[in-house]
């Protein structure tokens, strides 16, 4: 079984992250921005996952669960919010919402 | 008896707090049983108590009761504590007594005003502090006394709010004393510094043991006390403000700035007497402030054209005298000269009132005339009045006292030809701007109706207070007149000491009360003369182009309104002005633009884009980590 190398599995959950960041930063409509923190959060599980693999620990992988779990109650509030947001502005765009402009 | 010393001042003051509280939910028939009898009863007390007090004299000359401690702090012990010595005896009965006349006659008096039972509660809360001025056993208690007379006298120029020339005079009086209240406090301060207490009795003993006589110390403490003496007293350079605290109710003038109030400076000075014999450049002062101030008074008295301004410049005279007197020593006739002058000058103050009450508030002599048959009552007693102002010789009680200042301001060691002349010619003044009054008030032909006469209330005061007026002096008969009777100065000098005369004038005692004599009939003739007998003569006189400059110069007092004005009114509006934009608060309202700067930068950042903030976010956290890992 041809293991892959340590450093490229965190590679790919940096570039992961990064994809992710990116994702968060420059899209404009709120459901892609939840799509880009739902990458973000995979990203770190597979960080978790490749260290519990080279430490030959279970760890990486129970923390991977608590990451989905979180995940999925974060997407679920953030649903909701959504809803409730797009029922006031008609819009899915954030730069919409900006009344706390200082 | 004495253990009810403390009743005296406490009386009032509870009259006092009743009628604050009260106000307007009391009747009036209620405020005048409380105002008056709040006083009245002390009145009773304090006779009570110089009954109890002349039979322990000689051998007990003063009496100390502690109340209780007011403060305790650093070895500064302030007790409400009163001292009661023949002195404060004689202030007590002044104030009670004469304080209670004035009362009754308020009532009359005030009868229709809308502030009656403000007007008694401010009359109450003036005695309590002023018998707490007099009763102070330390310079403390007497300054709470002090400042408290000061606030009552600003309350009661000012009682008639409404009109803003009232509350202009008001606070022209307060400010004026608080001149010299300042100087005051700052001897009390350096007493306290160098002789480490203030109690009366203590300090003058530990001045009279530390300091020597003619040294520093002693003068400037007795320069700084009597700062505070001719602010209280309207002496020169602060008597300005008097005639304009003639705002007031006419009982308010005869109360506070007759008998009792502006007597106070003489107080404070025969009070602290040792101090200022230790220093004869400080009495030598006294008695020239005294000399001059009798002298410009009397010159203003002659040309005033409002009833009451004459005799607010009459009273700055005669507390010039009193002045003159305690600067050559002669400590009984200041003293007995105190007394008879509250009588007196209360009196016509009172009668004064009476007239203003009679022709419904005409304050305007020459508006006035021919009430000798309307008002034949304050006729007489206005005589009796006058005439004891002028001191006509024998039958009226301001003889006796004045002629006794005369007398020992020739005569004493510290006495001079010059003093003694001033004081002539003072009588000479006093006699006729009196009569000037008097004339002009009750001779001629009836120039304003009638519309009220004095009811009892009025009359009985007046009626007592003549009576005093003549009578009073018979305490004190001079030696040359076969011996004399020296019942007062004996019994004041259980208190302060006898004046010391020089042996080679007292032989002349006769010669100098016959020149006391013509000055005081010298100046009636001459009005008489003027006004009465061929009035073209005196027309002609007031006509003379100097007479009318010299007149007009008078009337404004020697116009030291106008030079304080450009002294010191002046340029502090001057500063006032420029200052207008307020330059120290300038370094807040920067310091505030600093703050409102800072607040600009931080809300710049604050756009309301969530996608700014998340970027923010991660840009901070890269920043951390590249931090935490490479450094």
């Amino acid at each position: 079984m041809v293991t892959i190398p340590f450093s490229h599995g965190l590679l790919l959950a940096a570039a992961l992250f990064l994809l992710g960041v990116i994702c968060v930063l420059t899209r404009r409509n709120i459901i892609f921005m939840l799509l880009g923190l739902e990458i973000m959060l995979n990203a770190a599980g597979l960080a978790f996952v490749v260290a519990g693999a080279r430490w030959g620990q279970p760890d990486g992988q129970i923390m991977f669960l608590i990451v989905l779990a979180m995940a999925a109650a974060e997407v679920s509030v953030g649903l909701a919010l959504v809803l409730e947001w797009y029922h006031r502005m008609h819009s899915l765009d954030v730069d919409q919402a900006s009344r706390l402009r200082g | 008896m004495i253990q009810l010393l403390w009743l005296i001042p406490a009386l009032p003051l509870a009259g006092f707090v009743i009628l604050a509280l009260g106000g307007a939910r009391l009747s009036r028939r209620a405020a005048a049983w409380i105002g008056v009898g709040s006083v009245g009863i002390s009145a009773l007390l304090t006779l009570a108590l110089a009954v109890a007090f002349l039979r322990g004299l000689p051998a007990i000359p003063a009496h100390i009761r502690q109340v209780w401690t007011w403060f305790d702090v650093a070895g500064l012990n302030i007790g409400v504590s009163f001292y009661l010595d023949a002195l404060a005896l004689t202030m007590m009965a002044v104030i009670t007594g004469v304080g209670f006349l004035i009362h009754l006659y308020s009532v009359g008096y005030m009868a229709h005003d809308d502030g009656f039972s403000r007007f008694f509660a401010y009359m109450n809360l003036f005695v309590g502090a002023m018998l707490i001025l007099v009763m102070a056993d330390n310079l403390m208690l007497l300054y709470l006394g002090w400042e408290g007379v000061g606030a009552c006298s600003y309350l009661l120029i000012g009682f008639w709010y409404r009109d803003p020339a009232n509350g202009y005079a008001a606070r022209k009086a307060f400010v004026v004393t608080r001149v010299g209240d300042t100087a005051m406090a700052v001897a009390l301060f350096l007493l306290f510094d160098r002789l480490g207490s203030l109690q009366i009795q203590e300090l003058m003993q530990r001045a009279g043991a530390q300091w020597g006589v003619g040294t520093i110390l002693p003068t400037v403490v007795a320069l700084l006390l009597l700062g505070g003496a001719v602010g209280k007293s309207a002496q020169l350079p602060l008597q300005t403000w008097l005639p304009d605290a003639m705002a007031g109710p006419t009982p308010v003038s005869a109360l506070i700035h007759a008998a009792t109030m502006v007597t106070a400076g003489f107080y404070l000075i025969a009070r602290t007497h040792l101090i200022f014999e230790l220093s004869p450049l400080a009495m030598s002062i006294v008695a020239i402030v005294g000399a001059a101030t009798l002298l410009l008074a009397g010159f203003s008295g002659l040309c005033q054209t409002d009833i009451k301004r004459v005799l607010a410049y009459s009273t700055v005279s005669q507390i010039g005298y009193m002045f003159l007197a305690l600067g050559v020593g002669a400590w009984a006739a200041a003293t007995f000269h105190f007394m008879i002058h509250a009588f007196f000058k209360a009196l016509l103050f009172l009668a004064a009132g009476a007239v203003i009450h009679a022709l419904s508030g005409e304050q305007d002599l020459f508006k006035m005339g021919g009430l000798r048959r309307e008002l034949p009552l304050v006729y007489l007693v206005f005589l009796a009045g006058a005439a004891s102002l002028s001191a006509i010789p024998l039958v009226t009680a301001g003889f006796y006292s004045k002629d006794m200042i005369i007398w020992e301001v020739f005569a004493s060691n510290r006495g001079g030809t010059l003093l003694w002349a001033a004081a002539l010619a003072g009588a000479l003044l006093t006699s006729i701007y009196t009569f000037r009054m008097f004339f002009l008030c009750f001779e001629g032909p009836l120039r304003t109706p009638v519309a009220h006469k004095p009811g009892w209330n009025m009359s009985l005061p007046l009626a007592v207070l003549a009576v005093l007026s003549l009578v009073a002096g018979f305490l004190e008969i001079p030696h040359s007149f076969g011996g004399g009777v020296q019942i007062f100065s004996h019994f004041i000098q259980s208190a302060l000491p006898a004046t010391q005369l020089l042996p080679a004038r007292e032989s002349n005692e006769i010669l100098c009360q016959l020149a006391s004599a013509a000055a005081a009939l010298g100046g009636l003739g001459l009005v008489w003369w003027l006004m009465l007998r061929s009035p073209q003569a005196g027309a002609a006189l007031t006509r003379q182009p100097l007479a009318m400059k010299l007149s007009r110069f008078w009337l404004n007092g020697w116009g030291f309104d106008w030079l304080y004005g450009l002294l010191f009114e002046r340029p502090y509006i001057f500063l006032a002005q420029i200052n207008r934009a307020d330059i120290v608060d300038g370094c807040f309202t920067l310091l505030a633009r600093f703050g409102l700067a800072l607040n600009a930068l931080a809300g710049a950042a604050q756009t309301g884009r969530v996608r700014t903030y998340a970027a923010g976010l991660t840009v901070g956290a890269a920043a951390i980590i590249a931090w935490v890992v490479w450094l």
